[in-house]
């Protein structure tokens, strides 16, 4: 009696033992998901001029917000706007510093949020949902009558190179909602102080070093620990010189596009400010804010940044400290861009997912975001550029943001971007600042600099599972 | 009281057994299952591509220099642990300076066993965070410190010749407490009339360590080789938050490579599975192999 209970028993453990993985297999599976066809047709309304889009007035929708530098007040202003105009619709708010670990699952269950702000340390690498298929088409919205400023469509009232950076083999998937240049940064009080000019050739900026170098301050410093700050200078310079094919070549992984001359006169002419010891001692152990930081006590005068870096600094900042942006400095007269050309492009990216319960509701909501009303209620909440040509008029803005928007200004059609950071994000983020930290340590010249830039880009041309992109 | 007994073992063994099974058997054999996909992590389109990915992982050289370090790691850190814990044990147990009677530790004890202790009771994200400003070039404790004797140190953490072992070192930091105080549980556990009888034959205290502490210490010890083995192996955490693999991938590890793959800089889940794959056979083969060499016969006291 005894016995043959606990074979009973035994039996039942081990079958419980061995049904337990398989039921976890069946019902936690990370890759099961749903099969919808991310057909939206169905959850369409009725398109009208007012509402281009045809967005069910009552259809829920679901925003993710990457809680980051901008915080997440300025989505929930977008979110009251939107419901202004549909206020049967009910909306999820989320906020998120982790965006790839909290989205991943309901991406692969087919049940991912109507708009994402796909941004921070977290965000999912774009071109791995481009290839994927995740995404929503975004031409529509382009095509559609902007929300309040009259007569223009949406795609005209953007600031250059938005529509660029967000697509992908010329479909516009991500919209990025504000504006970052990308240059050299020094404190004019500094720079008053000593009664240094900001250089605008070469030549003026190594003479610059040597009296800053004289005067017992560093000239440079960069963030050591991730040194592809320092290829920002490097290819814009490049690009300034030998014109905007440098920056295509290198995005369309052209043969030895890293090795053209333009790249090589360049990488050159950055040799020497290691070779002359124009770099803060010690700065490759330094992170990005660590490195800022030395940078905002006075120890460098100079520092590779984007426009984030105001707000980075904000709390070290001495005040009167006026930090001010500048386009890297002009090779020579046979430069094919002039000294005013920046690199100038769109920032903080936002999605639709193809599998998004309400794609139309997400379209509206960027149209939101996109208005004028939108567009200038996040400059001011954030102190940041909005992607929405003259947002910033008449908006107060502090010393740093005043100089992007003047240096904007002068850059004017002459600016660039180049964006295979974002089609290949390994490229820019391991291999290229591999390189740069070697390079501007000291520890290789410029030829190999560049070979290996140029080894990195074959590789991911070579690597057979990453979908390639051309530009335009 | 036999006929209750069954009901209350399945009451108490089932659900542990159930969430062991959902959160800890099923994903690692799902790992293996995606390990053989192509899978990029955000849709649910996945191609069977066979062993692909481990043929890809074998030519990789990143992964290799990664495993490299693993070794390296795997080499360095349970020895240098266990004799700095060994030795602090020691010297907090049995290290008194004679002059009374029996086996005492150095002065102050208490406070060193305190302090020996406090890494872990540290997030290993703080130890990172901390040792980051030690090792600040410019105003870090070390150079600071170095900086009188007219040293201008290294950039430390910035200099591929330094940082995996600054790197190395913090682990041994964070880890040697621990083994202190494990050391020490253990080394009260022997009869203190052994230590006495080898004082009065006149053993030096590196002989009593080496021929009496040791021996009786040995399955303590080889508990704490495979623990340390194991954190050998990994090494993430640490690794990203203070270099993130840098710089040139010189203080890369294969939890990183994995990680980096699958979240950071690529979203190839599938090959990062394989990577997964391959680390879960490597830290396995590790615990065997230092459970068979550390194998010796047992010393028993009564």
């Amino acid at each position: 009696m005894n016995s043959t209970r606990r074979d009973i028993l035994r039996r039942g453990v081990v079958a419980g033992v061995m049904a337990t993985p398989a039921a976890g297999l069946l019902s936690s599976c990370a890759m099961g998901g749903g099969d919808d066809s991310g057909d939206d047709t169905a959850s369409r309304g009725e398109k009208t001029a007012e509402n281009p889009f045809g967005v069910k007035a009552d259809a829920p929708l679901d925003v993710v917000i990457f809680n980051g530098g901008y915080g997440e007040e300025y989505a929930k202003a977008h979110e009251a706007m939107y419901s202004e105009k549909y206020p049967n619709a009910k909306i999820t708010h989320s906020a998120t510093q982790e965006i790839s670990k909290t989205l991943q699952p309901r991406f692969v269950d087919g049940s991912p949020p109507d708009v994402v702000n796909n941004s921070g340390a977290g965000q999912i690498d774009p071109g791995g949902l481009v290839s994927q298929g995740a995404l929503a088409d975004l031409g529509e919205l382009l095509d559609a009558p902007s929300l309040d400023i009259p007569g223009k469509k949406v795609r005209d009232t953007l600031l250059p190179g938005v529509v660029d950076v967000g697509s992908y083999d010329g479909k516009f998937l991500v919209l990025n909602i504000s504006y970052t240049a990308y240059g050299i940064w020094y404190s004019t009080k500094l720079f008053a102080d000593r009664g240094w000019a900001y250089p605008k050739t070469w030549d003026d900026h190594i003479a610059l070093c040597r009296t800053i170098k004289a005067a017992g301050i560093a000239p440079w410093t960069y963030a050591g620990k991730h040194p592809r700050y320092m290829s920002w200078p490097v290819i814009s310079t490049a690009i300034k010189l030998g014109g905007l094919d440098v920056a295509k070549n290198i995005d369309n992984l052209e043969p030895n596009a890293w090795k053209s001359d333009a790249m090589k006169t360049s990488a050159d002419a950055w040799h020497q400010i290691v070779k002359d010891q124009f770099i803060l001692p010690g700065t490759p152990g330094l992170d990005h804010v660590q490195s800022q930081t030395e940078w905002c006590r006075g120890k460098a005068a100079l520092i590779s940044c984007g426009s984030w870096i105001e707000n980075e600094q904000k709390a070290v900042t001495p005040a009167g400290f006026d930090m001010a942006i500048a386009p890297t400095p002009s090779l020579g007269a046979s430069d094919k861009l002039p000294f005013e050309a920046i690199r100038g492009t769109a920032g903080e990216p936002f999605i639709v997912p193809a599998k998004a319960k309400n794609v139309a509701g997400g379209l509206e909501y960027f149209r939101t975001v996109l208005s004028m009303r939108g567009a200038k209620d996040f400059t001011q909440k954030v102190s940041a550029l909005s992607a929405v040509s003259g947002a910033a008029d008449g908006v107060a803005l502090p010393p740093g943001l005043t100089s992007v928007v003047k240096a904007l200004d002068a850059s004017g059609t002459s600016g660039f971007n180049w964006v295979y950071n974002n089609y290949y994000r390994k490229l820019e983020r391991e291999l290229v600042d591999a390189a740069c930290g070697e390079f501007f340590s000291g520890r290789i010249g410029p030829t190999e600099f560049l070979d290996l830039c140029q080894k990195g880009a074959d590789m991911i041309a070579q690597d057979s599972s990453l979908k390639k992109y051309k530009r335009a | 009281m036999r006929h209750g007994k069954y009901p209350l073992i399945i009451t108490f063994l089932v659900p542990p057994l159930l969430l062991y099974g959902v959160f800890v058997v099923s994903p690692y054999l799902q790992a293996f299952q995606i390990s053989t996909t192509d899978w990029l992590g955000y849709s649910a389109d996945a191609n069977f591509v066979g062993l692909d990915n481990f043929v890809r992982l074998w030519r990789d050289d990143y992964v290799w220099n990664a495993v490299k370090n693993n070794a390296i790691l795997l080499a360095l850190l349970p020895v240098l642990t266990i004799a700095l814990g060994l030795f602090f044990a020691t010297m907090l147990n049995m290290g008194g300076r004679g002059g009374r009677a029996g086996v005492t530790g150095v002065r102050g004890t208490a406070a060193y066993r305190l302090v020996y202790f406090f890494p872990q009771v540290l997030s290993v994200v703080i130890i990172a965070v901390v040792w980051q400003q030690v090792y600040h070039p410019n105003a870090g404790l070390i150079n600071a410190a170095l900086k009188p004797l007219g040293i201008d140190g290294p950039s430390w953490l910035g200099d591929p010749r330094t940082a995996f072992w600054c790197v190395l070192a913090v682990m041994v930091w964070a880890n040697v407490g621990f083994y202190v105080v494990l050391f020490g549980a253990a080394m009260q556990a022997i009869p203190r009339d052994i230590y006495e009888a080898v004082l009065l034959d006149g053993a030096s205290r590196l002989v009593t360590l080496r021929r009496i502490t040791i021996p009786l210490l040995w399955d303590t010890v080889q508990v704490a080789w495979i623990y340390l083995a194991i954190a050998a192996l990994d090494g993430f955490i640490l690794v990203q938050l203070m270099t993130n693999g840098g710089p040139n991938f010189s203080s890369d590890v294969i939890g990183l490579r994995m990680y980096n793959t699958a979240f950071a800089s690529e979203t190839k889940f599938g090959y990062a599975s394989a990577i997964g794959v391959v680390m879960f056979f490597l830290t396995l083969s590790v615990a065997v192999l230092a459970l068979r060499a550390s194998r010796r016969e047992r010393i028993e006291f009564s």
